[in-house]
Protein backbone atom coordinates (compact mmCIF):
# COMPACT_ATOMS: atom_id res chain seq x y z
CA UNK A 1 0.00 0.00 0.00
CA UNK A 2 1.53 3.30 -0.98
CA UNK A 3 0.10 7.16 -0.40
CA UNK A 4 1.03 9.08 -3.80
CA UNK A 5 -0.70 12.17 -5.17
CA UNK A 6 -2.91 12.70 -8.74
CA UNK A 7 -3.19 15.92 -10.64
CA UNK A 8 -6.83 16.70 -10.22
CA UNK A 9 -8.74 19.59 -12.60
CA UNK A 10 -9.99 23.01 -10.64
CA UNK A 11 -12.47 25.15 -11.82
CA UNK A 12 -11.28 27.31 -14.48
CA UNK A 13 -8.68 25.17 -15.72
CA UNK A 14 -6.17 24.54 -13.17
CA UNK A 15 -5.23 21.58 -10.92
CA UNK A 16 -4.58 20.47 -7.60
CA UNK A 17 -2.61 17.69 -6.13
CA UNK A 18 -4.75 15.41 -4.23
CA UNK A 19 -3.92 12.18 -2.16
CA UNK A 20 -4.69 8.41 -3.42
CA UNK A 21 -4.12 5.48 -1.45
CA UNK A 22 -2.90 2.84 -4.58
CA UNK A 23 -2.11 -1.05 -4.56
CA UNK A 24 0.16 -0.51 -7.37
CA UNK A 25 2.11 -3.62 -8.92
CA UNK A 26 1.62 -2.45 -12.88
CA UNK A 27 -1.02 -5.44 -13.00
CA UNK A 28 -3.64 -5.98 -15.84
CA UNK A 29 -6.40 -5.24 -13.80
CA UNK A 30 -6.60 -1.84 -12.01
CA UNK A 31 -9.51 -1.13 -9.72
CA UNK A 32 -10.35 2.32 -9.30
CA UNK A 33 -12.20 2.72 -6.10
CA UNK A 34 -15.11 5.76 -5.74
CA UNK A 35 -15.52 5.87 -2.11
CA UNK A 36 -18.60 6.71 0.17
CA UNK A 37 -19.46 10.16 1.08
CA UNK A 38 -19.85 11.96 3.90
CA UNK A 39 -20.11 10.23 7.32
CA UNK A 40 -20.44 7.09 5.68
CA UNK A 41 -17.22 7.70 4.05
CA UNK A 42 -15.67 7.24 7.28
CA UNK A 43 -17.41 4.44 8.73
CA UNK A 44 -16.63 2.44 5.43
CA UNK A 45 -12.94 3.37 5.34
CA UNK A 46 -11.92 0.36 6.63
CA UNK A 47 -14.06 -2.14 5.07
CA UNK A 48 -13.29 -0.08 1.70
CA UNK A 49 -9.09 -0.14 2.38
CA UNK A 50 -9.48 -3.84 3.52
CA UNK A 51 -11.45 -5.22 0.42
CA UNK A 52 -8.31 -3.48 -1.62
CA UNK A 53 -6.03 -5.45 0.49
CA UNK A 54 -7.82 -8.93 -0.88
CA UNK A 55 -7.30 -7.62 -3.90
CA UNK A 56 -3.99 -6.99 -3.77
CA UNK A 57 -3.60 -10.35 -2.45
CA UNK A 58 -5.44 -11.74 -5.52
CA UNK A 59 -3.25 -10.05 -7.86
CA UNK A 60 -5.51 -6.97 -8.67
CA UNK A 61 -4.25 -3.18 -8.40
CA UNK A 62 -6.57 -0.71 -6.69
CA UNK A 63 -6.73 2.80 -6.42
CA UNK A 64 -8.29 4.77 -3.77
CA UNK A 65 -8.40 8.56 -4.47
CA UNK A 66 -9.18 11.32 -1.95
CA UNK A 67 -12.23 13.51 -3.69
CA UNK A 68 -11.78 17.28 -3.58
CA UNK A 69 -12.80 18.76 -0.46
CA UNK A 70 -12.72 15.20 1.64
CA UNK A 71 -9.94 13.74 3.49
CA UNK A 72 -6.38 15.64 3.11
CA UNK A 73 -7.61 17.50 0.87
CA UNK A 74 -6.43 20.92 0.62
CA UNK A 75 -9.60 22.26 -1.55
CA UNK A 76 -12.54 23.43 0.82
CA UNK A 77 -15.02 21.31 0.80
CA UNK A 78 -17.54 24.37 0.97
CA UNK A 79 -16.58 25.44 -2.84
CA UNK A 80 -17.05 21.75 -4.40
CA UNK A 81 -19.72 20.62 -5.94
CA UNK A 82 -20.47 16.78 -7.03
CA UNK A 83 -19.61 17.77 -10.62
CA UNK A 84 -16.08 18.34 -8.77
CA UNK A 85 -16.10 14.78 -7.88
CA UNK A 86 -16.88 13.24 -10.33
CA UNK A 87 -14.16 15.29 -12.51
CA UNK A 88 -11.56 14.03 -10.10
CA UNK A 89 -12.19 10.23 -10.12
CA UNK A 90 -11.86 11.05 -14.12
CA UNK A 91 -8.48 12.54 -13.86
CA UNK A 92 -7.82 9.45 -11.09
CA UNK A 93 -9.01 7.05 -13.58
CA UNK A 94 -6.85 8.35 -16.36
CA UNK A 95 -3.65 9.43 -14.23
CA UNK A 96 -3.16 5.55 -12.48
CA UNK A 97 -4.91 3.81 -16.53
CA UNK A 98 -7.78 2.44 -13.80
CA UNK A 99 -9.76 -0.67 -16.17
CA UNK A 100 -12.68 -0.79 -13.45
CA UNK A 101 -14.43 0.90 -10.95
CA UNK A 102 -15.61 -0.23 -7.85
CA UNK A 103 -18.03 2.42 -5.86
CA UNK A 104 -19.00 2.14 -2.85
CA UNK A 105 -22.62 3.80 -1.65
CA UNK A 106 -22.51 7.32 -2.90
CA UNK A 107 -19.84 6.99 -4.59
CA UNK A 108 -21.35 5.74 -7.37
CA UNK A 109 -23.17 8.61 -7.51
CA UNK A 110 -20.22 10.61 -9.40
CA UNK A 111 -18.71 8.32 -11.35
CA UNK A 112 -16.36 8.72 -14.78
CA UNK A 113 -18.23 7.53 -17.99
CA UNK A 114 -17.04 4.26 -19.40
CA UNK A 115 -15.33 2.53 -16.48
CA UNK A 116 -17.16 -0.97 -16.11
CA UNK A 117 -17.32 -2.44 -12.86
CA UNK A 118 -18.84 -3.14 -9.49
CA UNK A 119 -21.60 -0.93 -7.17
CA UNK A 120 -21.46 -2.00 -3.99
CA UNK A 121 -24.99 -0.67 -2.09
CA UNK A 122 -26.50 1.88 -4.21
CA UNK A 123 -28.00 4.90 -2.89
CA UNK A 124 -29.91 8.14 -4.11
CA UNK A 125 -28.25 11.42 -3.51
CA UNK A 126 -31.99 12.48 -2.28
CA UNK A 127 -31.56 10.02 0.66
CA UNK A 128 -27.87 10.99 1.61
CA UNK A 129 -29.05 15.04 1.95
CA UNK A 130 -32.50 13.50 3.77
CA UNK A 131 -30.42 11.78 5.95
CA UNK A 132 -27.86 15.15 6.48
CA UNK A 133 -30.94 17.08 6.72
CA UNK A 134 -32.17 15.37 9.58
CA UNK A 135 -29.52 14.49 11.56
CA UNK A 136 -28.97 18.87 11.96
CA UNK A 137 -32.85 18.75 13.04
CA UNK A 138 -32.21 16.03 15.50
CA UNK A 139 -29.16 17.27 17.08
CA UNK A 140 -30.63 21.37 16.98
CA UNK A 141 -33.71 19.63 18.66
CA UNK A 142 -31.54 17.98 21.70
CA UNK A 143 -30.28 21.15 22.11
CA UNK A 144 -33.54 22.66 22.49
CA UNK A 145 -34.09 24.46 18.79
CA UNK A 146 -36.86 24.16 16.13
CA UNK A 147 -35.69 23.72 12.34
CA UNK A 148 -37.86 23.85 9.86
CA UNK A 149 -36.97 20.74 6.94
CA UNK A 150 -37.97 22.54 4.13
CA UNK A 151 -36.95 25.87 4.91
CA UNK A 152 -33.55 24.97 5.99
CA UNK A 153 -33.66 23.20 2.49
CA UNK A 154 -34.80 26.35 0.53
CA UNK A 155 -32.04 28.52 2.16
CA UNK A 156 -29.17 26.03 1.82
CA UNK A 157 -30.01 25.36 -2.27
CA UNK A 158 -29.53 28.94 -2.27
CA UNK A 159 -26.43 30.28 -0.74
CA UNK A 160 -25.26 26.81 0.68
CA UNK A 161 -25.52 25.27 4.35
CA UNK A 162 -23.62 23.19 7.22
CA UNK A 163 -25.61 19.88 7.91
CA UNK A 164 -24.00 17.49 10.47
CA UNK A 165 -21.14 19.26 10.39
CA UNK A 166 -20.39 19.17 6.43
CA UNK A 167 -20.11 22.78 4.66
CA UNK A 168 -22.37 22.49 1.47
CA UNK A 169 -22.31 24.11 -1.29
CA UNK A 170 -25.80 25.49 -2.80
CA UNK A 171 -24.85 23.70 -6.25
CA UNK A 172 -23.90 20.78 -4.35
CA UNK A 173 -27.38 19.99 -2.58
CA UNK A 174 -29.31 20.84 -5.46
CA UNK A 175 -27.09 18.31 -7.68
CA UNK A 176 -26.96 15.82 -5.56
CA UNK A 177 -30.60 15.82 -4.95
CA UNK A 178 -31.09 14.94 -8.18
CA UNK A 179 -28.27 12.63 -8.69
CA UNK A 180 -29.48 8.93 -8.84
CA UNK A 181 -27.57 5.21 -9.28
CA UNK A 182 -26.09 4.92 -12.76
CA UNK A 183 -27.98 2.27 -14.45
CA UNK A 184 -25.18 1.25 -16.96
CA UNK A 185 -25.10 -2.10 -18.14
CA UNK A 186 -21.25 -2.55 -17.36
CA UNK A 187 -22.15 -1.67 -13.84
CA UNK A 188 -22.98 -4.68 -11.65
CA UNK A 189 -25.43 -3.33 -8.64
CA UNK A 190 -24.37 -5.37 -5.45
CA UNK A 191 -26.23 -5.27 -2.51
CA UNK A 192 -25.70 -5.60 1.20
CA UNK A 193 -27.68 -9.13 0.68
CA UNK A 194 -25.33 -10.26 -1.65
CA UNK A 195 -21.92 -9.93 0.64
CA UNK A 196 -24.39 -10.82 4.05
CA UNK A 197 -24.18 -9.59 7.09
CA UNK A 198 -25.19 -6.36 8.34
CA UNK A 199 -24.75 -3.11 6.24
CA UNK A 200 -21.49 -1.30 7.77
CA UNK A 201 -22.32 1.98 6.78
CA UNK A 202 -25.55 2.36 8.88
CA UNK A 203 -23.79 1.75 12.48
CA UNK A 204 -23.99 4.19 15.01
CA UNK A 205 -20.43 3.09 15.53
CA UNK A 206 -17.32 2.22 12.95
CA UNK A 207 -17.20 -1.68 13.18
CA UNK A 208 -15.17 -4.35 10.56
CA UNK A 209 -16.74 -7.76 8.90
CA UNK A 210 -13.87 -9.76 7.70
CA UNK A 211 -16.60 -12.23 5.72
CA UNK A 212 -18.36 -8.72 4.18
CA UNK A 213 -14.67 -7.64 2.96
CA UNK A 214 -14.25 -11.60 1.76
CA UNK A 215 -17.32 -11.73 0.04
CA UNK A 216 -17.15 -7.88 -1.88
CA UNK A 217 -13.87 -8.98 -3.35
CA UNK A 218 -15.01 -12.68 -4.09
CA UNK A 219 -17.19 -10.70 -6.45
CA UNK A 220 -14.46 -8.95 -7.86
CA UNK A 221 -12.24 -11.17 -8.28
CA UNK A 222 -14.45 -14.30 -9.95
CA UNK A 223 -15.40 -11.30 -12.26
CA UNK A 224 -12.30 -9.95 -13.42
CA UNK A 225 -11.34 -13.90 -13.78
CA UNK A 226 -13.95 -14.09 -16.77
CA UNK B 1 -48.63 -7.34 8.32
CA UNK B 2 -47.45 -6.66 11.61
CA UNK B 3 -44.67 -9.46 11.79
CA UNK B 4 -42.95 -7.80 8.35
CA UNK B 5 -42.70 -4.68 9.87
CA UNK B 6 -41.85 -6.31 12.81
CA UNK B 7 -38.45 -8.42 11.15
CA UNK B 8 -37.83 -5.87 8.94
CA UNK B 9 -37.37 -2.74 11.53
CA UNK B 10 -35.40 -5.83 13.75
CA UNK B 11 -33.29 -6.31 10.68
CA UNK B 12 -32.48 -2.68 10.63
CA UNK B 13 -31.76 -2.01 14.22
CA UNK B 14 -29.52 -4.91 13.94
CA UNK B 15 -27.93 -2.93 11.49
CA UNK B 16 -27.61 0.49 12.88
CA UNK B 17 -26.28 -1.25 16.25
CA UNK B 18 -24.32 -3.75 15.20
CA UNK B 19 -25.64 -6.20 17.08
CA UNK B 20 -25.26 -10.17 15.94
CA UNK B 21 -27.93 -11.76 13.42
CA UNK B 22 -31.44 -12.56 16.27
CA UNK B 23 -30.18 -10.70 18.86
CA UNK B 24 -32.49 -8.05 18.42
CA UNK B 25 -34.57 -11.00 18.58
CA UNK B 26 -34.70 -10.52 22.47
CA UNK B 27 -36.46 -7.28 21.81
CA UNK B 28 -39.75 -6.75 23.67
CA UNK B 29 -42.19 -3.93 22.98
CA UNK B 30 -40.87 -2.78 26.47
CA UNK B 31 -37.29 -2.72 25.99
CA UNK B 32 -35.96 0.81 25.98
CA UNK B 33 -33.81 1.84 23.17
CA UNK B 34 -32.25 4.79 23.73
CA UNK B 35 -31.03 2.83 27.63
CA UNK B 36 -30.08 0.08 25.93
CA UNK B 37 -28.12 1.33 22.98
CA UNK B 38 -26.46 4.48 24.57
CA UNK B 39 -24.29 5.17 20.88
CA UNK B 40 -27.42 6.34 19.38
CA UNK B 41 -26.17 9.64 18.27
CA UNK B 42 -28.06 12.37 15.93
CA UNK B 43 -26.15 10.76 12.99
CA UNK B 44 -27.38 7.19 13.82
CA UNK B 45 -30.93 8.26 14.54
CA UNK B 46 -31.24 9.83 11.03
CA UNK B 47 -29.38 6.87 9.54
CA UNK B 48 -31.97 4.38 11.30
CA UNK B 49 -35.09 6.56 9.78
CA UNK B 50 -33.97 6.77 6.26
CA UNK B 51 -33.66 2.94 6.28
CA UNK B 52 -36.91 2.56 7.72
CA UNK B 53 -38.43 5.00 4.87
CA UNK B 54 -36.74 2.96 2.87
CA UNK B 55 -36.85 -0.45 3.86
CA UNK B 56 -40.81 0.03 4.91
CA UNK B 57 -41.50 1.94 1.90
CA UNK B 58 -42.89 4.88 4.25
CA UNK B 59 -42.29 8.66 4.53
CA UNK B 60 -41.39 10.13 8.10
CA UNK B 61 -41.79 13.69 8.86
CA UNK B 62 -39.48 15.65 10.91
CA UNK B 63 -41.76 16.84 13.28
CA UNK B 64 -42.77 13.11 14.21
CA UNK B 65 -39.43 12.45 15.63
CA UNK B 66 -38.88 13.20 19.11
CA UNK B 67 -37.63 11.40 21.94
CA UNK B 68 -40.51 9.31 22.75
CA UNK B 69 -40.02 7.57 19.60
CA UNK B 70 -37.00 5.37 20.50
CA UNK B 71 -38.18 5.01 24.37
CA UNK B 72 -39.37 1.47 23.62
CA UNK B 73 -38.74 -1.01 20.92
CA UNK B 74 -42.77 -1.05 21.26
CA UNK B 75 -42.83 2.61 20.55
CA UNK B 76 -41.20 2.54 17.49
CA UNK B 77 -42.78 -0.95 16.00
CA UNK B 78 -46.02 1.00 16.93
CA UNK B 79 -44.89 4.06 15.10
CA UNK B 80 -43.86 1.92 12.15
CA UNK B 81 -46.94 0.48 11.32
CA UNK B 82 -49.18 3.23 11.84
CA UNK B 83 -47.27 4.76 9.24
CA UNK B 84 -47.63 1.97 6.71
CA UNK B 85 -51.51 1.68 7.27
CA UNK B 86 -51.35 5.92 6.24
CA UNK B 87 -49.20 4.83 2.88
Amino acid sequence: MKATIYPCPLPGGAAASELALTFDRGRQHRVLVAPALFDEANRMRRFTVEVMRRLDGAGIDSILPDLPGCNESEQELAQVEPEDWRMGLEAAARHFGATHVLAIRGGGLVLPDKLPGWHFAPVKGASLVKTLLRARIISAREAGREEDAAELMERGKEQGIELAGWPLSAEMLRQLEALLPSKRGDLIPVDQEMIGGSALWLRAEPDEAPDQVDALAAVLTVGLAQ
Amino acid sequence: MRSTIDRKLRKILEDVLGLKPGQADAFTNETGLFGYLPELDSMAVAGLLTEMEDRLDIVIDEDEIDGELFETYGNLLNFAIAKQEDA
